[in-house]
């Protein structure tokens, strides 16, 4: 399964982190900083496999990307194959680029439930579920649009029942 | 405390102004911006307006997952904001959950109605949230309570839902294994699907189980292997290749059905991670295929020629994968893989370290580490030092089996130790350590190594190898005896830079003072016994001076000393052991720092050592010890407080009655008892005896003494003994090295001093030895009968073209790494001790959890229930074979007793229960009739058999419920026939 998903940026700033497995928050952010003192000592064109049993348990290793200044990162384990999981960063970042148009990293910053919209389509409890791009856009438009709609209601939800206890 | 206000509610700052206002902030005031956030955080949570609440949980989302910060706080609030009818609140509130919940979260529980409301909801999207959201934080009862709703949704017509319902049942299997036995068929079902995504998921929920235990999902396998033919989809095949790579070990005939399928695969597919995944597949779980393991070899050159480093790195990987089982993989691929060597990428080039070692054999072993090391010395430090750990795990791997050559290697060790960043110390000082009390005959080797290195006052500098100098300082003393020159060593030992050293390390270093100060002492008194009694101390002496001049001077020994006249003269007949002419090759051929001691040695060669040894000599050894280690007196470290105090004492009382002595001696007055003299020749008979390796269950060994309460709590002791600190230096053992001390040195000095012992008498103490201790040893060839020995193996014709490039490893390669055995030798190898449980030390088998019993149990239940009820199934006769077993089991009981029919109406008391069951009352009566005959016999049976009959009786009974386990094997052939 895969254990994680994980973009941090290039000077070490976590932007976004999902973990599949339980791990208490001070544990996660150890293991992000640790793959990025890994990371950020890798000279580009190098291979993007990297054994992680020693952040982060046995049977661990991890995969990375890097895009201008984000470094995508999964862990996951010997039930994955590490360059199907290649793909899979690929697959998540294009959606993201069809989401965002010319993806930054500050869609991302400013984005952060969106990110999980989009991966919670693509992964779904550490197991890939959608590969296709297209797809994935599709449910979260749908969802995206479930929530202005919500949104909306609440505001005006909001306004009265703000008079209300008035 | 203030509570929320309707400014709270009116004013909220959103999730994007707190990303704004982080942002603003340096990284200096950022914490208390952050403090500041989640005090409002913490005081908008507890408004009652949902979207107030939901803004600040989402807020603290943010926090928790990218900041660090605790949210199990908010639990219960996130329970609030989930049942919110608002589909973004909600959406929120389960983010909350699976972000932060676990299974010691306790308001859990009141998640349970929500979750099953959410999941039969109408919506698809809340359905989906309440999903996500089970599948992470699934605990024993929620996958309890809600398995009807899963259940259902396994059936639902949208693939959207499916799916996500499917990987969900992976979560509930493993928290509630009973969960199989509803949802398993609608799984398995849905392997037949149309639609990819589903069967794509459906794998991966296989995929996860089979790799935890993958014998109960062998029954599936004509459903995988109908996949893995029919199947189009790169990541369904994947997952199908990884569920057969665990299930074709099992199965052997099941392996034979796939190999050509994926072969197939192999050479169709333009999906790299496909064919990938198809090598390994083949490498891991079907190398025996021959055809197969050639293609995926090939294939595994074209990745490593490829310029992806990802190809080349996986297809490394893949290569060690296979490397144990087939080494011609890897050896076809040298060229390849020592090209990796040099590799920009660390990754790659560890992969090919580990891979260049495994090439290693006992033959190529000097030339690969010859190169090796010119590599190191041009690598950067933290791959330099992977190189040289990688040698030295290699070359002690099975207590140095591919060591022949000892010399070779303690010098090769002590190269190591020279490298500038060498961080191995710590390996190198426990290898020299062993090797000198397991390789008896590469001791004079490793106190000229030794010797070098304490004598370089600049290593002393280097606190990397402090343990390395002690090591060298422990062996130096311990066999001092073979030192070619003891003042020397002393002067090593006692420099003023070792004040530079760990306390611990230079306690070592003035207890091996002690012991050459004691040697000196005692070859300066006891000037024959001393050349007796240590047999390779004549090591200055030219071999062929040896030979001339000691006739004479053993007889006149033995004249001296009558206690063993004999042993004496044996020795000098078998004296010159093939050490001593290596020790002495190495001197002239090493290097030219050595042309002191060849200075000397030409020197001392035709003088005898007694002469060595003289008073003028002594007495400046003396001056120089207490010169030096008297200030070490004050030293606060009681290590070498205590050490140094006795090395005085000795000094003093030696000096008092040295001229006393000196008198005697002059006149040659014979049965004069001198103190010193005594506690001298007491201190050199105590360090005399040799310490061997120690096993490690000798503590088992030990007879517990009478009086002694094992298993009494000492839990007290911790308050006494909590503050202490134990001492470093913990890896030399001084004592003794078994329990039975007495008896295992004896033999030990027997055998130092009686070497040419005839080889029965030998054969006999080791027998003894053994039995009484249980050591063993390998077979050792006599090596007193080659006492004209070869130097060492060196190919003229490859030393010269070994230069450090990757070229020359190749081309060294294409000569040595063909795994043949050389016919003869140059040199035998020398004995090493080897303990039997030092080797085999078993890998702990790691059992598979309870729970994953608990599934497979259930998985084969179901599987096994299912293919007697579904009509479906193409295996038609399952059922009946099924049956067949059950009978098979009732057949097998009757006979079984039958074979111990014998035993039973002796042992009927103690295996009543079965005979009860399962003896037929003939069978008993045809057994009285014997009963007589043997009952001697019968009772000696009885023991040892009902010691198994209950296991037996009771993994009968089990096998009632499991009657999967034999049946499987007949479901596998109806597939593969």
């Amino acid at each position: 399964m895969i254990r994680a998903v994980m973009v941090i940026n290039t000077t070490g700033k976590p932007r976004f982190s999902k973990f599949y497995d339980f791990q208490p928050v001070e544990k996660q952010q150890e293991i992000m900083r640790r793959i990025y003192a890994v990371l950020c000592s890798r000279p580009e064109s190098v291979c993007n496999f990297i054994e992680a049993e020693s952040i982060s348990g046995p049977d661990t290793r991890f995969v990375y990307k890097h895009y201008a200044t984000l470094y995508f990162v999964f862990l996951f384990d010997s039930s994955e194959n590490e360059l199907t999981m290649l793909d899979l960063i690929q697959v998540f970042a294009e959606t993201l680029e069809k989401c965002f148009k010319n993806v930054c990293e500050l869609d991302l910053v400013f984005n952060y439930s969106k990110m999980h919209t989009i991966l919670d389509e693509i992964i779904f409890g550490g197991q890939v579920l959608e590969t296709n791009s297209s797809e994935v856009m599709k449910a979260v438009e749908e969802i995206s649009k479930l929530e202005t709609a919500s949104s909306a209601l609440s505001l005006v939800h909001k306004s009265v029942s703000g008079w209300r206890s008035r | 405390m203030a509570g929320p206000s309707l400014m709270d509610s009116l004013f909220q700052r959103s999730l994007d102004d707190l990303i704004k206002g982080l942002r603003l902030h340096q990284p200096t005031s950022e914490s208390t911006f952050i403090s500041k956030s989640l005090d409002e955080i913490r005081r908008e949570i507890k408004s009652t307006d949902p979207q107030t609440k939901s803004t600040a949980l989402q807020k603290l989302n943010y926090l928790h997952s990218l900041h660090g910060l605790d949210m199990s706080w908010a639990a219960f609030h996130a329970i609030e904001v989930i049942s919110s009818q608002n589909f973004q609140q909600k959406k929120v509130g389960y983010l909350a959950a699976s972000l932060s919940f676990h299974s010691s979260t306790d308001v859990i529980l009141l998640l349970t109605n929500q979750l099953r409301k959410d999941l039969s909801s109408n919506n698809v999207f809340e359905v989906s949230l309440a999903l996500e959201c089970l599948s992470m934080i699934c605990t024993v009862d929620l996958a309890r309570d809600l398995t009807p709703e899963i259940f259902t949704l396994l059936g639902s017509t949208k693939s959207f839902i499916k799916k996500k319902a499917i990987a969900t049942v992976l979560r509930i299997f493993e928290k509630y294994p009973d969960a199989v036995r509803v949802c398993f068929k609608r799984l398995i079902e849905n392997l037949e699907s149309n639609d990819v995504g589903i069967v794509s998921a459906v794998m991966g929920v296989f995929c996860e189980l089979a790799l935890k235990e993958p014998k109960s999902y062998l029954p599936l396998a004509p459903e995988f292997y109908r996949i893995l033919v029919d199947s189009r989809n790169n990541w369904v095949l994947i997952k199908v290749l990884k569920v057969f790579s665990k299930l074709a070990i099992l199965e052997p005939r099941l392996a034979k059905r796939v190999v050509e399928p994926i072969c197939e695969h192999m050479r169709r597919s333009g999906a790299k991670s496909l064919v990938f995944e198809c090598v390994r597949t083949i490498l891991s779980s079907l190398s025996e295929y021959e055809s197969a393991l050639k293609l995926a070899v090939e294939k595994v050159r074209e990745f490593l020629v490829d310029d992806d480093p990802n190809l080349k790195y996986l297809g490394l990987q893949a290569l060690s994968v296979v490397s144990l089982k087939h080494l011609w993989a890897v050896l076809e691929n040298k060229d390849l893989v020592i090209k990796s060597l040099s590799d920009d990428d660390p990754n790659i080039k560890l992969e090919a370290l580990q891979l260049v070692m495994a090439m290693v054999s006992e033959d190529n072993v000097h030339e690969i580490c010859k190169v090796l090391i010119s590599y190191a010395l041009k690598s950067e430090p933290a791959f330099c030092n992977e190189i040289l750990g990688s040698i030295l795990s290699t070359c002690c791997r099975n207590v140095y089996e591919i060591i022949i050559d000892f010399d070779w290697y303690v010098s090769l060790l002590g190269e190591i130790s020279r490298i500038p960043h060498c961080q191995n110390g710590e390996e190198i000082e426990k290898q020299l350590i062993d090797i000198g009390m397991r390789v008896k005959d590469v001791r004079s080797e490793l106190v000229r190594v030794g010797r070098e290195l304490l004598i370089d006052p600049a290593l002393l500098g280097n606190p990397v190898i402090h343990r390395i100098l002690s090591a060298a300082a422990w062996v130096s003393g311990e066999y001092v005896e073979l030192s070619k020159n003891p003042f020397e060593l002393m002067e090593a030992l006692l420099q003023p830079r070792t004040i530079l050293l760990p306390p611990s390390i230079r306690a070592i270093y003035v207890q091996s003072a002690f012991k050459v100060l004691i040697f000196c002492l005692y070859s300066y008194l006891f000037p024959d016994e001393a050349v007796a009694s240590s047999p390779s101390l004549p090591v200055d002496l030219d071999p062929g001076v040896t030979s001339s001049i000691s006739p004479k001077e053993f007889s006149e020994s033995s004249d001296v000393v009558v206690t063993e006249p004999l042993a004496d003269r044996e020795m000098d007949e078998g004296f010159n052991p093939r050490d001593i002419s290596q020790s002495l090759e190495d001197v002239s051929v090493g290097n030219g720092g050595d042309t002191v001691i060849a200075h000397e040695q030409t020197s001392c060669s035709a003088t005898l050592k007694k002469d060595y040894f003289t008073q003028e000599s002594i007495v400046k050894l003396l001056d120089l010890v207490e010169r030096t280690l008297c200030p070490l007196m004050g030293t606060h470290e009681v290590e070498i407080q205590e050490r140094v105090g006795n090395i005085r004492g000795l000094t003093e009382l030696i000096k008092q009655e040295l001229p006393e002595f000196l008198v005697h001696k002059e006149r040659n007055v014979e049965g004069v008892k001198v103190k010193a003299l005594e506690i001298v020749k007491l201190m050199h008979d105590a360090f005399l005896e040799e310490l061997g390796p120690v096993s490690t269950s000798a503590q088992e060994r030990v007879p517990i003494p009478e009086g002694l309460m094992l298993m009494e709590n000492l839990g007290d002791l911790e308050g006494i003994c909590g503050d202490i600190q134990l001492p470093i230096p913990s890896q030399f053992c001084f004592g003794m090295p078994h329990s039975g001390g007495r008896e295992s040195t004896s033999l030990f000095n027997q055998q130092t001093d009686e070497e040419s012992e005839t080889s029965y008498e030998c054969t006999s103490l080791l027998a003894e030895h053994r039995k009484r201790h249980g050591l063993y040893y390998l077979p050792s060839e006599k090596l007193e009968t080659i006492s004209n020995a070869c130097p060492p193996a060196k190919d003229p014709q490859q030393s010269d073209d070994l230069n450090d490039d990757g070229q020359d490893l190749v081309k060294l390669t294409e000569q040595s790494l063909v795994p043949k055995k050389k016919p003869n030798r140059a040199k035998p190898r020398p004995v090493v001790v080897k303990l039997d449980e030092v080797d085999g030390i078993t890998i702990a088998v790691s059992k598979p959890e309870s729970k994953d019993y608990l599934i497979s149990g259930a998985v084969r239940e179901v599987l096994l229930g299912n293919e007697v009820s579904s009509a479906q199934h193409k295996l038609p006769d399952k059922s009946s074979n099924k049956r067949r077993e059950k009978d098979k089991l009732d057949i097998d009981q009757p006979s079984d007793t039958k074979e111990n029919l014998a035993n039973v109406g002796k042992s009927e008391t103690s295996t009543s229960k079965k005979s009860k069951h399962h003896i037929p009352g003939k069978e008993r009566k045809h057994k009285s009739s014997r009963k007589n005959a043997d009952e001697r016999e019968d009772v000696q049976k009885d023991k040892t058999k009902s010691g198994h009959h209950n296991p037996r009786h009771k993994a009968r009974q089990r096998a009632d419920d499991n009657v999967d386990v034999i049946a499987q094997t007949p479901v596998i052939p109806d597939f593969l026939l």
